[in-house]
């Protein structure tokens, strides 16, 4: 198959319907497999941070109780 | 002498050590699938003639079998790491099982779909009754239940000895099942048509079916390190390695 | 000392088993529902597909065992609800006797309060259907072996669910796979029958089957309920 052939490698002899769909399932599938841990894993780090950083907060907001209480 | 070994698989099976290991596997393995994934696609696509029986439509193959033998692959890892993480409560055994379960359900997902998609001309129709098809969707529910009876508990660690537990009955369930849907299509005597033997397919074929296998497998790899990581994060979210983990993230 | 307090194993055994079927019987109500349902079902196919008596007897067996199934599966889920939240369950897990063997009994009972009246009912439903009288009996033997072995299967993962809340729809997912095989088989000894072919050796398998289950399920359902309530 050379370069100048690019549409019929595209018709694939007729069952392009078939043939590049599966690809695409298969390349779609696998992205979102490939993507949602690395969305979760994000998403747990900043909420891992926001918590650290509220329970920052209030460690030192006890540090310093005389200067709210009155 | 060599327990070296024993030594190096007990520090790994440390959460810590773990997911800095699968943080420096995980890049190269999917890069690794990545190019190996480009060069089948282009010898399966583009080198290979086109088959004489099937003509193009045969291409399928190169992503169909080896996603089916991925379905297998991974339901045994499942079932080895469940086994390991019933028997003697590993805690990494557990989370490995349980990230296996959405690789492998999303594998056997595109075997059926692509399945499909070359039935149309093969059979005439996008679905029919064959053993390996019907036995390849009870795979893919088997996979399904042991995710679902996983996300059901609360307790995470709880739910994956759970579902490693269903991983295991579907272990011994999985032949049997095979073997009866074998027995009933002979009985209904189905239209199936025989696929091509592997024995009849030409070297040119073979060797891009090979390194996708490998790829995939890769691929594999680098997924599953991922979901690991993920999952050892929110396991471990209190202890102190999480938390550095979360500090130095806010710089990179 | 212990030993002579403790009650022997037959003893234990019909305990439990008279006291789930006790309970069964106070709740009348609900062994009813199963057997309603299955005659609803049954009685809808007609509807959907016409009163043809040909078309019916063909599906007739299939849908009796399907139905029986459906029926079986709506009333899995109640299997071990109240002992858990009453607490009798961990009860019995705390018990000197062996856990497999006791739970092996609360799956007879259940099996005895649930399944039984559907397999009475059976010949009239498959009835409704002109199921021919020659396969009733295949019917019958298809259904005796079928129905403890989706009870004993059904078990297991009943335990399974049994740290869950909500399991009906997630039995329903679970019990696909395992259930596959006894259908088939059974449907395949009704087909069988039905084309005049000889039947026996699909409901051996069932019977093996069920020989193998007898020992197996309550083992691997006292394991499962040991993984999914310890905490």
């Amino acid at each position: 198959m050379n370069a100048a052939s690019l549409p019929s490698f595209l018709a694939m002899g007729g069952y392009a319907i078939y043939v590049w769909p599966a690809y695409g399932v298969f390349f779609i599938v696998l992205l979102i497999d490939w993507l949602a841990p690395q969305l979760r894993r994000r998403r747990l780090l900043r909420e891992l941070r926001a918590r650290m950083a509220r329970q920052d907060a209030r460690k030192e907001r006890a540090s310093r109780p005389s200067a709210a209480s009155t | 002498m060599a327990n070296w070994i024993p030594l190096w698989l007990h520090k790994l099976s440390s959460p810590p050590v773990f997911y800095r290991f699968a943080g420096t596997l995980r890049p190269w393995a999917i890069a690794l699938a990545l190019v190996l994934g480009l060069v089948a696609l282009y010898g399966g696509l583009v080198l290979a003639p086109p088959d004489y029986q099937q003509g193009d439509d045969y291409r399928i193959i190169f992503i169909h079998v080896p996603c089916a033998w991925m379905g297998l692959f991974i339901y045994g890892v499942m079932g080895v790491a469940a086994f390991i993480a019933l028997v003697w409560r590993i805690k990494l055994a557990e989370v490995v099982a349980m990230a296996s379960a959405p690789i492998g359900a999303a594998f056997t997902f595109i075997t059926l779909v692509t399945g499909s998609l070359w039935g149309i001309r093969m059979w005439g129709t996008w679905w029919t009754w064959d053993a390996r098809l019907t036995s390849e969707l009870v795979l893919l529910f088997l996979y399904l239940g042991v995710i679902a009876l996983y996300h059901s508990f609360e307790d995470r660690r709880q739910g994956a000895r759970t579902a490693a537990f269903l991983a295991l009955i579907g272990v011994v369930n999985l032949p049997i099942v095979h073997f009866s849907v074998v027995w009933w299509n002979t009985l209904h005597q189905g239209s199936t048509i025989k696929l091509l033997g592997p024995s009849t397919i030409a070297p040119s074929m073979v060797w891009p079916l090979l390194t996708m296998v490998v790829a995939t497998k890769l691929y594999y790899v680098a997924s599953l390190c991922s979901r690991v990581r993920a999952d050892l994060l929110s396991l471990e979210a209190g202890k102190d390695w999480v938390r550095q983990i979360a500090e130095n993230e806010v710089r990179g | 000392m212990l030993d002579t307090q403790r009650p022997g194993l037959t003893h234990a055994c019909v305990a439990v088993l008279r006291r789930d079927l006790t309970l069964a019987w106070r709740q009348r109500g609900d062994m009813v529902l199963p057997v309603l349902y299955a005659l609803i079902v049954t009685s809808l196919f007609p509807f959907a597909l016409g009163p043809e008596s040909a078309l019916l007897k063909r599906i007739a067996g299939g849908v009796v065992l399907v139905t029986v199934l459906l029926a079986m599966l709506l009333a899995l889920d109640a299997m071990f609800r109240s002992d858990i939240e009453d607490g009798s369950l961990e009860q019995l897990m705390l018990a000197p006797q062996p856990l497999a063997l006791m739970l092996g009994m609360k799956i007879l009972a259940h099996w005895l309060a649930t399944a039984l009246p559907l397999i009475v009912v059976a010949p009239m439903l498959a009835g409704m259907l002109h199921l021919p009288a020659a396969v009733m009996p295949v019917l019958m033997a298809a259904l005796l072996l079928a129905t403890p072995l989706l009870s004993l299967l059904g078990g297991i993962l009943v335990a399974l669910t049994a740290g869950t809340r909500r399991s009906g729809m997630l039995l329903a997912l679970m019990l696909l796979p395992l259930c596959v095989p006894v259908v088939i088989f059974a449907a395949g000894a009704l087909a069988a029958a039905q084309e005049g072919l000889p039947w026996i050796a699909p409901v051996a398998w069932l019977g093996a089957a069920l020989v193998l289950a007898v020992v197996l399920a309550p083992l691997a359902c006292a394991a499962a309920l040991r993984i999914a309530l310890d905490s």
